[in-house]
């Protein structure tokens, strides 16, 4: 076409590589158009302001025991608080931390040792690990045991065994006072 | 494409302007179809019943059911309970996906033995396995719906999948869910995609039908029609065949509906949602489940759903990994045999996804997995090469006619 349209009578030569830029240029502009035209939607797909405004929550763990795991509600997840026994403590401080699968110390998890505070959430698949209450399974490690796909994790919510990649992850939290804990 | 004299003035009218009595005649009266079709070759048109079955019936559930987080579990009960023949509504719906991808699973494993997928078909294989992948999501998202346990913690595992790449996963599901967690966001946005993947699916069907329209219909010999005496119109022959099939079809899919209506189903997704509680056993539904136990067989996150997405992905490989000249398993003894072990695997697939997880699960679906895999990668390529196929007749009549008949039909044809 283009060179039947240059050779026609009457016409001016059409120079060609001024055309070819006029049609990228003209392309590039209406692929970036349609990308920032794309963004508003696709962005309309994360949390919006009401879903990051539940961002906290603020427990009382005076009632919780010695010993005993308490699951409460923090957006839309389950947060595990284990009041640890001395034994449990020992148990995840005497562990050889280069032998883990995602090496960390007990004292990086916890910001007083007898108070493990986790999100509940399997980090293999999103699942909620049982071991909550005391019936559950807790596994070989005595901490948590997820029944979907098996990963066990030990009483500082490391995972041992199974196919979870990461530790059970720590929210951020802070201590209001010795009985009150703020979470996020 | 000859046009076709219409003996109404009014249809002639109306074609001239707009042929769709043109693409009408020639996709059915004037579609010639091979005449050595077997029932497996039934399972596309049911397919496209239990579409439309599933389509009609979504349309009706949407009237009556509310997608918000608080409410969707109980509207899914008023609609069983008080909605006039809401019940059986819901029961159709629900076991009518069972029964799509079950003839879908019979359409494609039915591909795969006559090697429906070789040239010039490749893209009809295709478009045929988007369709598929298309239902996976769409059915995904309706199980969602109903926001039970089960639901629910479906939900939040296979969302998670995307969590294992590497970087941005976590982004991703973020992104998915609306939120940091499966909640109200993501049941509202999962019944819009629910809504609409079908008109989808209904679309890509266009495709693959257009598509078959010019590379004209496979069939058991795997052989090309030669003429006019190997084919015989679509409609009526094979409408009314199809039409026997829809009725057999119905048959057993209305003794489901009626008589097991919760077979299929999991007893846990008739307790609502429950975010801080997952049940003992999260289970897919069959149709999924082959897959979801190629994931729990593989020891490392990442490696899982890479595996699980090869397992879909490689299906469109197919047409190059087969490097056989022959179509049909029929004449190719050693693939029919892998072929039929294939099958066996699929089947021990889905029975180890349903199954608790325990050591003796995981190394069988460890072996499962792997002959899943060998099958495309290594068996197909091989055979081609190394398999001895038995000799194709001349014709697709040839085979049925006897000898003195196949002479009388070449002097027909003289």
């Amino acid at each position: 076409m283009a060179e039947t349209s240059a050779t026609a009578p009457g016409m001016h030569p059409v120079d060609s590589s001024r055309r070819d830029f006029l049609i990228f240029a003209a392309s590039g502009a209406a692929v970036v158009g349609a990308a920032l035209a794309a963004w508003p939607f696709i962005d309309s797909m994360e949390p919006s302001a009401d879903t990051l405004a539940l961002s906290s929550i603020e427990v009382d763990i005076k009632a919780i025991v010695d010993g005993q795991r308490v699951t409460v509600a923090w957006r839309g997840k389950p947060v595990f608080i284990d009041h640890r026994t001395k034994d449990e403590i020992d148990a995840a401080r005497k562990v050889d931390v280069a032998e883990l699968r995602d090496p960390q110390k007990d004292e990086d998890r916890v910001k007083k040792p007898e108070w493990l505070i986790m999100v509940g959430i399997c980090t293999h698949l999103g699942c909620v690990p049982l071991g909550q209450k005391p019936g559950d399974p807790k596994g070989e490690f005595a901490g948590w045991f997820c029944p979907c796909h098996g990963s066990q994790y030990d009483t500082s919510g490391r995972i041992r065994k199974g196919p979870a990649p990461r530790n059970l992850e720590v929210p951020l939290y802070t201590f209001l006072t010795d009985t009150s804990v703020k979470i996020g | 494409m000859t046009d076709h004299a219409f003996k109404n003035g009014a249809v002639r009218w109306i074609d001239s302007r707009l042929p769709v009595f043109s693409i009408l005649y020639h996709s059915t009266s004037g579609y010639p179809t091979p005449k050595n079709l077997n029932y497996w070759w039934n399972f596309g048109s049911l397919a496209l019943f239990m579409l439309v079955v599933m389509v009609l019936t979504g349309i009706f559930l949407a009237m009556n059911y509310t997608p918000e987080s608080t409410m969707a579990f109980n509207s899914v009960e008023r609609i069983m309970r008080d909605v006039d023949y809401g019940w059986l509504l819901r029961y159709m719906h629900a076991n009518g996906a069972s029964f799509f991808f079950f003839v879908v699973y019979v359409h494609i494993f039915r591909g795969l033995y006559y090697g429906s997928y070789k040239a010039p078909r490749e893209l009809l294989w295709w478009l045929g396995l988007i369709i598929y992948i298309l239902m996976m999501a769409t059915a995904f998202m309706g199980y969602v719906l109903p926001w039970g346990q089960m639901s629910f913690w479906g939900a939040t595992v296979i969302t998670n999948l995307f969590s294992a790449i590497p970087w941005v996963g976590n982004a991703i599901t973020t992104w998915l869910w609306g939120g940091f967690a499966v909640g109200n966001p993501t049941l509202n946005r999962f019944f819009s995609l629910h809504y609409l993947l079908p008109f989808v699916i209904f679309a890509v069907v266009g495709l693959h039908l257009w598509a078959l329209h010019t590379s004209k219909s496979s069939n058991p010999l795997g052989i090309d029609p030669k003429g006019p005496q190997d084919t015989i119109p679509f409609h009526p022959y094979y409408t009314v065949k199809d039409l026997f099939g829809v009725g057999i079809l119905v048959c057993v899919y209305a003794f489901f509906v009626f008589f097991a209506p919760n077979f299929f189903g999991e007893p846990d997704n008739y307790i609502p949602a429950n975010p801080l509680v997952t049940p003992n056993h999260i289970v897919p539904e069959w149709y999924l489940v082959a897959f979801y136990a190629m994931l729990r067989s593989i020891p490392n996150k990442l490696a899982g759903v890479l595996v699980l997405a090869a397992a879909l992905l490689i299906l469109f490989l197919v047409p190059f990994l087969d490097t056989s000249r022959v179509r049909s398993g029929k004449f190719r003894p050693v693939y029919k045999q892998f072929f039929f072990l294939f099958l066996i695997d699929f089947g021990v697939l889905i029975y180890v996804g349903m199954q608790e997880v325990s050591d003796t699960m995981v190394v069988i679906g460890r072996v499962a997995t792997a002959y899943y895999f060998l099958f495309f990668l290594v068996i197909m390529p091989l055979l081609g090469w190394f398999e001895k196929t038995k000799p194709l007749p001349i014709s697709i009549s040839a085979p049925v006619l006897k000898p003195e008949n196949a002479q009388v039909k070449k002097q027909e044809k003289a």
